[in-house]
């Protein structure tokens, strides 16, 4: 008999709880790493020296007044929609639907803004518009959760395919609106009468959802943090039988949650409608119902971790946007460093909660990384 | 009257990059591995096939012979899609990261990648030709056989593809058949259920798991190919691929992670998404109506297979789920 035992090159084992400065400090090296990749392709495609590609990029992100707005709101809307998944996720329930769930809310928004821009005043015209769209997002999200619950229906992939008959459905109503006829789209709603904009406060249109997508973020942090209702939700996400055991309606509480996630979504989609862009595409939200799970999830699903993850991916698209713009790239540009950014952050969760142990020569293992 | 002989034949071009996309995910979900990623995966192989012919009608001047044609841009488009596969199962089986997180970040990153070269192709090699049109690789691509058209609607209906459509329906079916009959089939399915028993029983895991995820992509990489070189006659434009890549996992829960199932579902899903073309009365507006019905059919067999809750027609039970020995 062979008294030998076969032993693996590298051994694996799950770390206890690392302490989170080591943590931050791992993330903190791996964005390094990605933002150094990312300037040494942009090097290589454009011939500027790997430095100046991230001069150009913050001139494209912070380089005048109205591009630091533009910023703050895509930050803005990213975060919201980031935000309104968190507590699903927190849940363990996979909301794909983002995307879905803010277009409803943008679609509700428009369909005020249409039907009775003339004859309410703005006053009671957007707290309507806002009850709308905050209801058909938590509508959109509460059907997958509703089968969840009842009888455990994948949310993945329900809240996935929810997001394309979200996107007909909008396509079906701006043929319905498009104006003018045939153009295929349905232009700046209310522009004359500006009936359902939301106001604009401090000589900024875009002030206003900033602060109230700040507010959100306070307010989502409490919820998750402080609330008898964050904790149930948390409890849940980590065993549903201790959650039952301890007297958790299970089921109420997966509702609850998603109709939560649901509302904010469409409420982001009524503030890119109403405080934005005043029109209606299929692809208003743009992607960002999946950057946004990227974004919880890069944050560790903590709302004020967010701010940074959202910053930090909007920064980089906005910067690609100006090198791409300058050097007759394609706009997608951005898409590849923010995927390049999102590989090397998703790679770092494993060396903060893995350790790797080299074997030695004797057999005996030491601890490494 | 319903042309149901111009019908299916266009139904059928439809449904190959669905068909080809639908073999490959359950492949890789058959052994647990949820790859959202196939979109994004779906998109490099097509721009790495039209990159790769793009540079040897380039190199050639337009005069192309048919086997370099065929074999150039198809191992590009292998090779792209095997990269995205490595990096997907490097990340979620050796790296164990969350697979949802994963696929997303490679389908934008996929998405991005496709568009941007689609994009800049002809800027960054320096050519002169106004646009990404490989017309005498689709030529080659979608050459049908010389005696179909003698054959009347039998002709129509059944040889009027080109090579990658047969090729698409004998993968099903292998797959189908590897999957359902097969010892590997069996360890491989077995993973998915249920990795630690696999583990205990001998089967390698991760094997299994690098090499479903790597073997899906690549098919799933060849229905880009496919949509580029045959459906779009070799034009790349922009995001004309669409959302084909999540229909196609729409299409693995729809046919309940049976890829031979899918060889028929894929038509009837790619008779859907072109119905609203042969309905002569309907409008511009419900024509979008009709776009949304393969999503519908889809949202309605998950939730009543999961309200049949039969034992076969289940989701793989550990799909999604990391696998760590010694999380046991």
């Amino acid at each position: 008999m062979n008294n030998s035992i076969k032993e693996p090159f590298l051994h694996i084992t799950k770390r206890k709880e690392m302490a989170w400065q080591k943590a931050w400090a791992i993330r903190g090296g791996m964005i390094l790493l990605a933002l150094v990749i990312c300037a040494v392709i942009t090097a290589s495609t454009t011939e500027l020296s790997p430095l100046a590609v991230y001069g150009t990029m913050f001139k494209g992100a912070l380089g005048s007044a109205r591009k630091v707005w533009v910023l703050g709101k895509e930050l803005a809307i990213l975060l919201a929609i980031a935000l309104a998944l968190t507590p699903a996720f927190r849940m363990k329930f996979w909301n794909l639907g983002g995307e879905g769930q803010v277009l409803v809310g943008a679609l509700a928004t428009a369909a005020c803004m249409i039907y009775l821009g003339k004859t309410l005043p703005n006053a009671i015209l957007i707290p309507v518009m806002f009850i709308a769209a905050v209801a058909a997002g938590a509508l959109w999200a509460m059907i997958p959760a509703y089968f969840k619950a009842k009888w455990n229906t994948n949310e993945t992939l329900f809240t996935l395919m929810m997001n394309y008959v979200a996107t007909q459905l909008v396509a079906y109503y701006i043929i319905i609106w498009e104006s003018p006829k045939g153009s295929g789209k349905v232009g700046i709603i209310n522009q004359n009468s500006e009936a359902g904009w939301l106001p604009v406060i401090g000589n900024n249109k875009y002030l206003l959802i900033i602060l109230i997508v700040a507010a959100v973020t306070i307010a989502m942090h409490i919820y998750l943090k402080y609330s008898k209702h964050g904790y149930e939700l948390t409890v849940v996400g980590e065993s549903q039988q201790t959650a039952r055991y301890v007297g958790i309606k299970v089921d109420r509480v997966i509702i609850r949650t998603l109709f939560l996630s649901g509302a904010v979504c469409g409420l982001t989609g009524w503030l890119l409608v109403s405080g934005s862009d005043h029109t209606i595409t299929t692809t208003l939200a743009g992607g960002r119902g999946f950057i946004g799970v990227m974004v919880a999830w890069l944050a560790q699903f903590n709302p004020i971790a967010m701010v940074a993850s959202s910053l930090l991916l909007v920064f980089m698209t906005r910067g690609a946007q100006e090198i791409s713009t300058i050097y007759g790239l394609n706009q997608s540009f951005g898409d590849i460093l923010t995927g390049i950014i999102l590989f090397c952050i998703i790679s770092s969760e494993f060396f903060i909660n893995y350790q790797i142990h080299v074997r030695k020569a004797a057999g005996k293992e030491e601890a490494n990384v | 009257m319903f042309d149901l002989v111009g019908f299916i034949p266009r139904a059928v071009v439809q449904s190959i990059p669905l068909l080809l996309g639908c073999t490959g995910e359950t492949i890789s979900e058959k052994a647990g591995s949820l790859n959202l990623g196939i979109p994004g995966v779906m998109y490099v192989g097509a721009i790495s096939g039209v990159i790769g012919s793009f540079l040897y009608e380039q190199s050639c001047g337009g005069e192309v012979s048919t086997l370099p044609a065929i074999l150039i841009p198809l191992c590009c488009c292998l090779l792209g899609s095997l990269l995205m596969g490595l990096l997907f199962s490097f990340l979620t089986v050796t790296l164990r990261v969350n697979q949802n997180v994963t696929g997303l970040a490679m389908t934008t990153f996929g998405i991005g990648f496709g568009n941007f070269f689609g994009g800049s192709l002809i800027k960054l090699t320096g050519s002169e030709v106004p646009s990404i049109a490989l017309s005498a690789t689709s030529r080659v691509f979608s050459k049908s056989l010389p005696f179909a058209n003698d054959l009347g609607w039998f002709g129509k209906i059944f040889l009027s593809y080109g090579f990658l459509t047969y090729v698409a329906v004998i993968i099903a079916i292998i797959a189908g058949f590897v999957l359902k009959r097969t010892r590997t089939g069996l360890h491989l399915r077995a993973v998915g259920e249920n990795p630690a028993t696999a583990d205990a029983a001998g089967i390698p895991v991760n094997k299994y798991k690098y090499l479903s995820v790597c073997i899906g992509c690549m098919i799933a990489g060849l229905g880009g190919l496919y949509y580029v070189m045959d459906y779009a006659s070799g034009v790349w434009s922009n995001d004309a691929f669409g959302d084909r890549g999540w229909l196609a996992i729409a299409l693995v829960i729809f046919t309940i992670w049976r890829p031979n199932v899918a060889i028929f579902a894929s038509i009837l899903f790619g008779g859907l998404y072109i119905f609203y073309l042969f309905i002569p009365s309907s409008s511009m507006a419900t024509k979008e109506l009709y776009k949304m019905l393969p999503y519908v059919v889809t949202i309605i067999v998950l939730v009543l297979t999961s309200m049949r809750n039969k034992r076969e027609s289940q989701p793989p039970e550990a799909l999604g789920l990391p696998y760590f020995r010694e999380e046991r």
